[in-house]
């Protein structure tokens, strides 16, 4: 029992100090915030008019996509900060404390569903002024938003494990935009995937990013799901379960570069 | 506990083909402390880091408050603390949110680790700054602060792995009469450090440690001892007179007296009276004296005569090999 409650408390501890961190750093809380709404107006109305989105119009098209994409990327904080942390001699502080040994990373990715739930509800605003509207139930809507959130989690195990394997913090964050950008584009995130070549064609339609934001488009605008939403599911769950256990094994044996 | 606090037999720990700690031996009594003195590299950090459960070492054993680093590592981060040489404090977080989260993260009982920070951010002069983000901190607060995190949960072992690389001479002073405060109220202290006037004041006994491997040990005055004993400067008026003040000085000397660089050095058997007699005796040969002055033999002769080499060579012949690759 006083495991637990001490892995808990932890865990939380880590957490506001990591979500503590991003008022205190400007320059961070812009990426989400203005960069959201950048990416957002940027394809409504600089690409939205030449993609042809039979069904749709580009900007319904769009959101759930780029949330999607938003979401994978909203942990590039927890590389960044575990990064900075390893350089620092921090990680060698914590893991000389009496505490949990998967705290560290478990608060940071815990921060990580706070930052990205205002990305989420800033995007939607903007999605919304732009001529976005949900099309379902409030019930598959609330689900879709909670799916975003396991999914934006999921990923931020995936930066975890980038951010204590790079040399530095710049490394881990471009290592992670060159792992992930391509991932979320050759995929049904921005465009329809049968206009794509067809060998990138069968890539996207594997693409768990595919998969993800297929399931939102049903969440949120009725579209038929098949058995996307559950494969949304199981992929984020894979992600997290296997990135997370890589993730506290690799930080056990981390020391300051 | 034990009376032995801190107790190390046949460490080893490789990265590759660089063995950095090639089977080394480590005793530190309670309450003592124990200095480990090296150049860059020697394998103090690495030292420390089997220590306080960061590393498993290859091969060898130790004992911290009694406990195995490796079987007891658990049990054993409640009895320590580590100050490490980066100043491993969270910059976007003020001093007194800093000590709290550590103080947090050692289970301390509710409402301990928020009193804990007030006492310590006053102990460590640091109360002014308490609020302001550490980012905004001179690299002297750092270090304080730092300081005062690994002494959150009052651990009775505190490991400082070079505390004073970098600081001001003044900041320096001051941390080691914190450090030792400490010691004074009871802790052990491990202590890594390439400064041999560091070694000298705080520590009770010395490893000398090169290349992974301990190359002397003992208290500052027994180390000081295996290099020979106390030494007569006498600088001359007229170095012409150089070979009678030689003559006249032989009767006190262990060894022959020599002429270097323009002064007379003459290793004396017995230090009392020494200078009194020396004085005497070049007056009686009528020889000329500008100053006369007793030197005792530093941790850098230790080092010199150990390794063969200065510390301070070492450390430019290591940088030179760094900038090559």
């Amino acid at each position: 029992m006083t495991a637990i409650r001490n892995n808990l408390s932890d865990t939380l501890v880590l957490a506001r100090r990591a979500f503590l961190r991003i008022p205190r750093a400007p320059d961070l809380l812009l990426s989400f915030t203005v960069q959201p709404i950048m990416f957002v107006l940027l394809f409504v109305y600089v690409f939205g008019g030449a993609i042809n989105t039979p069904g749709y119009d580009y900007v319904d098209f769009l959101m759930p996509g780029i949330i999607v994409q938003t979401m994978a990327f909203g942990g590039f904080v927890t590389a960044l900060g575990l990064s900075e942390d390893l350089k620092k001699g921090l990680v060698d502080r914590f893991r000389s404390l009496p505490m949990s040994r998967s705290a560290v990373l478990a608060g940071r990715t815990l921060a990580d569903i706070v930052t990205n739930s205002i990305s989420i509800a800033i995007m939607i605003g903007v999605g919304v002024l732009a001529g976005f509207s949900f099309d379902a139930p409030l019930a598959h809507i609330v689900a879709g938003l909670l799916l975003l959130l396991l999914f934006g989690y999921a990923f931020s195990w995936v930066f975890a494990f980038i951010g204590l394997t790079s040399s530095s913090p710049e490394a881990s964050q471009s290592l992670g935009f060159i792992l992930i950008f391509p991932l979320t584009f050759v995929s049904s995130a921005f465009v329809p995937v049968d206009s794509m070549p067809s060998a990138l064609q069968t890539f996207a339609e594997v693409n768990p990013f595919t998969i993800v934001v297929d399931a939102m488009r049903s969440l949120f605008l009725g579209a038929p799901a098949g058995n996307d939403i559950w494969g949304a599911i199981a992929w984020s769950i894979a992600i997290a379960a296997v990135f997370s256990y890589l993730s506290v094994r690799r930080y056990k044996r981390a020391v300051a570069q | 506990m034990s009376d032995v606090a801190i107790e190390a037999e046949g460490l080893c720990k490789s990265y590759g083909d660089v063995r950095a700690l090639d089977g080394i031996d480590l005793r530190a009594p309670t309450g003592s402390v124990l200095g480990l003195l090296g150049p860059n590299g020697a394998g103090k950090t690495t030292a420390v880091r089997i220590l306080t459960t960061l590393l498993r070492p290859d091969g060898g054993s130790a004992r911290v408050a009694g406990l195995d680093v490796e079987r007891e590592a658990a049990e054993l981060r409640s009895r320590i603390g580590l100050a490490g040489q980066y100043a491993a404090v969270d910059e976007n977080l003020t001093g007194a949110e800093n000590l709290e989260m550590v103080g947090r993260l050692y289970h301390l009982s509710k409402g301990e680790p928020r009193a804990r920070a007030i006492e310590l951010l006053e102990r460590f002069d640091l109360s002014d700054a308490a609020d302001r983000l550490v980012r905004t901190y001179s690299g002297g607060m750092r270090r304080r602060l730092d300081l005062a995190a690994a002494l959150v949960a009052r651990p009775p072992i505190l490991f400082l792995d070079e505390p004073t690389t970098g600081l001001d001479p003044r900041s320096r002073i001051g941390l080691w009469e914190t450090i030792e405060g400490r010691v004074a109220e009871g802790t052990t202290v491990l202590l890594t450090t390439q400064y041999l006037d560091e070694a000298d004041r705080l520590a009770d006994r010395i490893s000398v440690i090169d290349r992974g491997r301990v190359i002397a040990e003992g208290t500052s005055d027994e180390l000081k001892d295996q290099v020979g004993g106390e030494r007569l400067d006498v600088t001359l008026e007229d170095r012409g007179q150089a070979e009678a003040a030689i003559a006249a000085l032989e009767a006190i000397a262990a060894e022959g007296p020599v002429l270097l660089d323009g002064a007379v050095q003459v290793p004396v058997l017995e230090r009392q009276g020494a200078i009194a007699q020396a004085v005497r005796r070049l007056d009686e040969a009528g020889v000329g004296i500008e100053d006369v002055a007793m030197h005792r033999p530093t941790l850098d002769d230790v080092f010199l005569a150990v390794t063969g080499r200065a510390a301070a060579e070492r450390d430019e012949q290591r940088a030179a090999a760094e900038r090559e690759r």
